[in-house]
């Protein structure tokens, strides 16, 4: 999974049907220091996050496992907001 | 499977409900030297790995394995804990 922080939301009216009713958001990756690194992407949301929160995102046929997301065509989802993330001194 | 170092945990108490319970640990992946090597990533653990231990990991669906048949929405996830390791 990657660390992301939300930077927008995405309308859009025409789409697969499997993904009416999903919250899209824009997010763009960082660090565990909360440096941006990497292209923004956009991912569905499970957990009702928001713009500008820092969120834990799972890629990849995975994210079909998240909650409601059986058999979506999403690739990336939204599965956590984080509260706090700690890193050894020196990393 | 590739080789990392944990160097820190994630809290996250509003999550999927299937990630209760579940260590979040922030890995960076490292070289055969041990020096970094790519992107942090967060992984979830069934080991008991610690910040500062030398694990490795599986990505993909493969890392929901060990906690089935719950369905972990994880695409990375700590396997095995080092204890040491040689290069020919």
């Amino acid at each position: 999974m990657i660390l992301a922080r939300i930077v927008g939301t995405v309308v859009a009216t025409r789409k697969d049907p499997r993904l009416v009713s999903n919250k899209l958001l824009v997010a763009r990756p960082m660090d565990p220091h909360g440096k941006a690194e990497g292209t923004y992407l956009v991912a569905v949301d499970t957990v009702d996050a928001g713009v500008g929160e820092t969120v834990l995102i799972v890629s990849g046929s995975s994210a079909r496992m998240a909650a409601g997301m059986k058999d979506c065509p999403v690739d990336a989802a939204i599965v956590g907001i984080i509260d706090t993330i700690e890193v050894a001194a020196g990393d | 499977m590739q080789l990392a170092r944990v160097i820190g945990d994630v809290v996250v108490t509003r999550k999927d409900e299937n990630l209760t319970g579940i260590a979040l640990l922030v890995l960076q992946p490292i070289a055969a030297d041990g020096s970094p090597s790519g992107r942090t990533l967060v992984a979830v653990d069934s080991m008991g790995a610690g910040v500062g231990e030398t694990v490795f990991f599986v990505r993909g669906k493969e890392a929901s394995f060990p906690f089935y048949p719950t369905e972990v929405p994880a695409d990375a996830g700590i396997v095995g804990i080092v204890d040491h390791w040689d290069l020919g």
